[in-house]
């Protein structure tokens, strides 16, 4: 499979505190990668960096999305060339009804995809099964943004709203963090209906827990701003035994 | 001589003020009712009010934020001419097409029955021209005017309310029978077409409901020309006991233009007073509404938005006096301001001593489009009862930089996703308005103002 992302010696700043310390990490399309590291070692600012927020100030390195500079792109643009980022703190969005917003995203998807727009009914019955999937009620749909969600509840609407955008790589930061067990399944199945050899996600977390249920080709793990180790599947659990201490000290004594 | 404190040093409002005495000399025959011995009297008292209090100053408490020293530079002609040339076709969509029955169109503050629908009578309302109740029945205006008093003659805030009363020209009258209820609006219609000389108008309006009466009433005022005139318009609102009335105000005066509105609010008994008022135009205007509360159980919603751009000014003055028990207020203004517009919000809510089991609070919230945009805000409760539940809010902000990335990272341009932002944060107060041709017109409104946004 083709190469679909690669970050070559990324460091990036915010508010003037260097925060990314040179990561190293390529992305085939069809493969899940999950990032692993403490609290603080910059999981979320890697993903603002790629997802383009502001006030994340990039100093070094580059980022190709699909043969592309990624940095050199808004936000928007990253939206609709395929990227997609599940917020680790959706916020709320008073008065922007979800279905209007995420209609127009949709259309807005797909026209850069070349595929036609979903007409009112046809978006409304796709966003109904996808909620179905998600044993989300429906009522939603006509909800400000994520007003008034529990924890777990923004989660998964921010899993509904990947389900409908249908993105080529999905960032996912600590999309597990706050959920009981039978959210997580329902949560690790929505992020498994969307695997496919062209697309590919990126799942940063902190727990090893998500990865039973949405099993990762390559294990990264973070710390103070870089990846110190990378392996399979069983890095993971590694993790989960020893603990961050032991890569922690690694990172240190190498920097 | 020595200039009083609250007059200007540099001598141009004296001479602007002198203008308009010498104008009331030489023109108060022509006036509507002019001969009424009892109306004579009540202009002349008004313009020697005016004379002696001047143009209200900023260091007045109540145009603190609001300097009129720009409008008090022109005489603005305040018997204008007629702007003959206006035809139906000109209405447009200000018509409310179906929406009601009773339509009064006014050009350059004069009504022109040509262009007016007074409906089929019946159903306990009507609806007359200021002008033509004087002919017909000018013992009712005399009651309505002055039986009831005016209890801000004396002030000097009111100075420009004294000038309206000695030029007073046109206006509509509009009286519901007791227990009638209209199913449809009455609508005002105020155009201005100011393009030989900066025109005044000074028109008066006064509405009554009779007890358990219900009225809706539109009131828009429109410039189909963007030199400058002025708008200084009076309106008297009275519900009796267990009266309801909708009032709304559209506010899309042209761009050079000045709006200074007062409305004076009287409510009696269990009587329900909605108010609505949506501010996009003029060069510099202010809406105020006093309302007194002089029965018990009184319930009174007064909301609205002001669209400000360019060098906009859009004042909104709000005085409430619970005077009774059980009265309710439910008060939320919110301003869009880009550019180097400015909005203001003042609201004072007063509670009289035994005026208990009070429910009042008041919301005024602001969003800046732009560094050099400004909001002031001053809400104030003013408590002398002991057994009341008041509050109230302030906002100024800029848009949530983290809501317009969440949009934008989900594939929504900057534009669109500030739209949104923009929109959702008074859409709600658009949408709750009940009547559903005002809530279209007050949607396209809004829409039409949005689509201008640069950037
Ligand atoms: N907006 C910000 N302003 C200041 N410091 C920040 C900001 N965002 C993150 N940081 C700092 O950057 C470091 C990494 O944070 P983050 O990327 O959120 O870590 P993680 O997601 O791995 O917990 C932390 O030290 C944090 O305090
Ligand atoms: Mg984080």
């Amino acid at each position: 499979m083709g190469q679909l992302l690669e970050i070559k010696n990324l460091h990036a700043r915010v508010e003037g505190k260097a925060i990314l310390d040179g990561i190293e990490l390529t992305i085939d399309a069809g493969e899940v990668h999950a990032v692993m590291g403490p609290n603080g070692s910059g999981k979320s600012t890697l993903a603002y960096v790629l997802s383009g927020r502001e006030g994340y100030e990039v100093t070094e390195g580059e980022v190709i999305f699909e043969g592309k500079d990624l940095l050199a792109m808004a936000p928007e643009e990253r939206a609709r060339a395929g990227i997609f980022l599940a917020f680790q703190y959706p916020i709320e969005i008073p008065g922007v009804s979800t279905s209007v917003f995420l209609k127009s995203a949709v259309n807005i998807l797909r026209r850069e995809r070349g595929e036609s727009e979903l007409d009112a009914m046809d978006f409304l019955k796709r966003a109904k099964e996808k909620l179905a999937a998600l044993r989300m009620d429906q009522k939603f749909l006509s909800r400000p943004v994520n007003v008034g969600f529990s924890g777990g509840e923004k989660k998964r609407s921010e899993i509904f709203q990947m389900a409908m955008l249908e993105p080529k790589l999905a960032i996912l930061d600590e999309t597990d963090s706050g959920l009981d067990i039978d959210a997580l399944k329902i949560v690790a199945e929505g992020i498994n209906a969307l695997r496919s050899p062209e697309k590919a996600t990126l799942m940063i977390t902190h727990y090893q827990r998500l990865l039973d249920y949405v099993v990762p080709d390559k294990v990264h793990v973070l710390a103070h701003g870089r990846i110190v180790k990378t392996g399979g599947k069983e890095l993971a659990l590694e993790l989960e035994e020893k603990g961050y201490a032991a890569f922690d000290a690694a990172s240190k004594d190498a920097a | 001589m020595t200039v009083p404190a609250h007059r200007d040093a540099s001598g141009v409002h004296e001479a602007t003020c002198k203008a308009y005495l010498d104008r009331f000399a030489a023109k108060r025959a022509e006036l509507p009712g002019a001969g009424l011995p009892w109306l004579d009297a009540w202009r002349e008292r008004a313009i020697e009010r005016f004379a002696e209090h001047g143009f209200p100053s900023p260091r007045l408490e109540e145009w603190k934020f609001t300097n009129l020293s720009k409008l008090a530079e022109t005489v603005f002609e305040p018997i204008p001419s007629a702007a003959n040339g206006i035809s139906r076709e000109d209405l447009g969509g200000y018509r409310l097409e179906g929406a009601s029955d009773h339509l009064l169109v006014f050009v350059n503050g004069r009504l022109r029955p040509d262009l007016s629908d007074t409906g089929a009578p019946g159903e306990g309302v009507t609806v007359t021209g200021l002008s033509r109740a004087l002919e017909d029945d000018a013992e009712a205006v005399e009651e309505s005017l002055i039986g009831a008093g005016d209890p801000s003659a004396g002030e000097r805030a009111s100075a420009l309310g004294q000038l309206n009363a000695a030029f007073m020209g046109d206006g509509a009258v509009i009286r519901v029978a007791a227990n009638a209820q209209p199913e449809r609006p009455v609508h005002l219609l105020f155009l201005a077409h100011a393009d030989k000389e900066p025109a005044g108008m000074h028109p008066r309006n006064l509405i009554h409901a009779g007890e358990g009466a219900k009225l809706t009433v539109i009131e828009s005022y429109v410039g189909l020309s963007d030199g400058p005139y002025w708008t200084n318009a009076v309106t008297h609102v009275t519900a009796e006991k267990g009266a309801a009335i909708q009032h709304f105000k559209f506010q899309a005066e042209g761009a050079g233009a000045f709006h200074i509105a007062a409305t004076d609010v009287d409510l009696h008994e269990n009587a329900a007073y909605t108010s609505f008022v949506m501010s996009l135009g003029g060069i510099l205007a202010r809406n105020e509404i006093r309302a007194r509360y002089n029965g018990e159980g009184v319930h009174c919603a007064l909301k609205g938005v002001s669209l400000a751009r360019g060098r906009q000014h859009l004042d909104t003055t709000t005085r409430v006096d619970h005077l009774m028990p059980s009265g309710v207020t439910d008060e939320t203004y919110k301003g869009i301001v880009d550019d180097r517009a400015r909005s203001v919000f003042r609201g004072k809510i007063r509670v009289a001593p035994g005026a208990q089991k009070t429910n009042a609070y008041q919301l005024n919230q602001n969003l800046l489009l732009s560094d050099r945009a400004q909001a002031d805000s001053k809400p104030e409760l003013e408590i002398f009862a002991d057994d009341v539940k008041c509050g109230h809010g302030s906002t100024v902000g800029d848009i949530d930089a983290e809501a317009l990335f969440y949009l934008r990272a989900r594939g929504l341009e900057e534009r669109e996703a500030r739209t949104l932002l923009i929109e959702a944060f008074l859409g709600q107060l658009i949408d709750d308005i009940e009547i559903g041709p005002v809530r279209a017109m007050a949607r396209e409104a809004f829409t039409g103002w949005l689509a201008g946004l640069d950037g």
